[in-house]
């Protein structure tokens, strides 16, 4: 059984992910102890809110370092998903963990792109990963924000909604290729999600990450 | 493409069961709240709301047994409504796994409610319902405790001046329910929701008097609004999920349609 650390960054939907990860024969715990997030199989960062609260949290709970300890795949979501990049713009300008180059922005409204982003909206794969194995272009995610990272190098799929943004995200480099992240809501995405969660629990997406 | 318009089902709960009612009271058992919420779900409901109609008259929060046994079925988003009327009691409800939150008479009580709610889990977690009826003047204005009928209590304020005051103070959505076209299945109110979209700059959901899937193309293609919420067409069969969002694409409406894409056997 596939053990998930669900690290406690602060956020409402950490009971939602967990709930997923369950059904999909994991066991899920939440948890800010450094040994036992260093132990699990598989790391996700989840978090809904605020990026300055999120950061604000880690930092609380001395987690930033243990954070870079971690080998194991690591997922972000939603919030958890941005905190991977260099700085957001919410809250005045924070910085971020820096694993992923690029910065956070508001997503832009005018009169029929309305903030937040709140629905179903189409993924657009650019990369082949095995995250996104059994998922298409064209399929939905549900995604819930006011906030994005830009579309770069490390974008897996994309996502648009008044700009296209980045909607799966890996890391490229030695260091970060066992991270992933995700502006959606796997656990709340019905099949598309599943199938994104049941891919990161597989045994498949480690190949290429040393552990 | 762009983001899908939403097909809302709302259940009302009371004691943990889905209840129907007549005229608010009588209320029917119409089944255990995990199964008809499964069943929307295979169904390609893109969201559920869960109105606790025990709560907010008896002044109780929401027993959250539910919320969670929900939270443990479904992987689709569903907000709470109802008897919320505290930081700590919607903590409570987000913990147990509901994804927002809905306040109505308790915002407009307190309307400072709705900023500390933003603050603490963000706007998106906050849900502003507005019970909305045409005076003779000719103006909307607000309504409080509509769960009750003998304690609603019609309120100065304009439905679209408290649109405007709701979304300064946090709002992330908000559902505008149409008193006057409630329950009657003749259409949603297009003008009423039209003059409000004008306004409102988050999501906006309507909420009040379908009947038949035309209604559903005419507030999305007239009123531009984010999504569509009902209850008794949904419940009786009368319009189902599937035939209504073919319908919608049909008409250019951007829906999500899962029964097409094989998701719903997942």
């Amino acid at each position: 059984m596939v053990q998930v650390a669900l690290v406690d960054s602060g956020g409402t939907n950490i009971g939602s992910v967990a709930d997923a990860v369950e059904r999909l024969g994991g066991t899920a715990r939440l948890t800010a102890d450094p040994a036992e997030i260093l132990r699990a199989d598989r790391v996700i960062l989840p978090g809904v809110g605020a990026a300055g609260a999120a950061m604000a949290r880690l930092n609380e709970l001395d987690l930033i370092a243990v954070l870079r300890d971690v080998r194991v795949p690591m997922l972000g979501v939603c919030v958890g998903s941005q905190l991977l990049f260099e700085h957001s713009e919410e809250d005045g300008g924070v910085d971020l963990l820096g694993y992923l180059p690029g910065r956070v922005t508001r997503l832009p409204g005018d009169e029929h792109i309305r903030i937040p982003h709140m629905g179903w909206n189409t993924l657009e794969l650019l990369a082949d990963d095995p995250i996104l194995a059994g998922i298409s272009t064209g399929e939905r995610g549900y995604f819930v924000h006011s906030y994005a990272a830009p579309v770069t190098g490390t974008t897996l799929a994309a996502c648009e909604h008044g700009t296209r943004f980045a909607a799966v995200v890996r890391g490229r480099t030695a260091e970060t290729a066992h991270i992933w992240g995700c502006q959606f809501h796997p656990e709340k995405s019905a099949a598309v999600g599943s199938r994104l969660l049941a891919n990161f629990l597989s045994p498949a997406i480690s190949e290429g990450v040393t552990a | 493409m762009s983001v899908a318009r939403r097909i809302i089902p709302c259940l009302d709960v009371r004691d943990g069961r889905v209840v129907k009612g007549t005229q608010f009271r009588d209320h029917v058992d119409m089944g255990d709240i995990v199964e008809l919420a499964d069943r929307y779900r295979l169904e390609g409901a893109d969201e559920l709301v869960f109105y606790d109609i025990t709560a907010s008259p008896q002044g109780r929060a929401v027993d959250i047994d539910w919320v969670r046994r929900v939270a443990r079925a479904i992987d689709i988003p569903f907000c709470v409504a109802g008897g919320i009327s505290s930081v700590e009691q919607a903590r409570a409800v987000l913990h147990a796994g509901a994804d927002k939150i809905s306040i109505n008479t308790p915002a407009t009580q307190r309307p400072e409610l709705i900023s500390e709610l933003a603050e603490a889990f963000g706007v998106q977690c906050v849900v502003v319902g507005i019970d909305s009826l045409r005076d003779p003047d000719g103006q909307w204005r607000i309504r409080q405790f509509t769960g009750n009928p003998d304690a609603t209590r019609a309120l100065e304020t304009t439905t679209l001046d408290w649109v405007a005051r709701v979304q300064e103070l946090g709002a992330g959505e908000i559902v505008l329910n149409c008193m006057g076209s409630d329950g009657v299945r003749a259409g949603y109110d297009l003008e009423q929701l039209s003059a409000v979209r004008a306004v409102c700059h988050v999501p906006l959901v309507a909420s009040g008097g379908a009947g038949a899937i035309d209604h559903f193309v005419d507030v999305f293609r007239e009123s531009d609004v984010d999504a569509a919420l009902a209850a008794s067409v949904f419940h009786s069969g009368q319009v189902p999920i599937p035939t209504l969002k073919d319908s919608l694409a049909e008409a250019g409406v951007e829906v999500r349609r899962p029964h097409l894409e094989g998701e719903h056997s997942a």
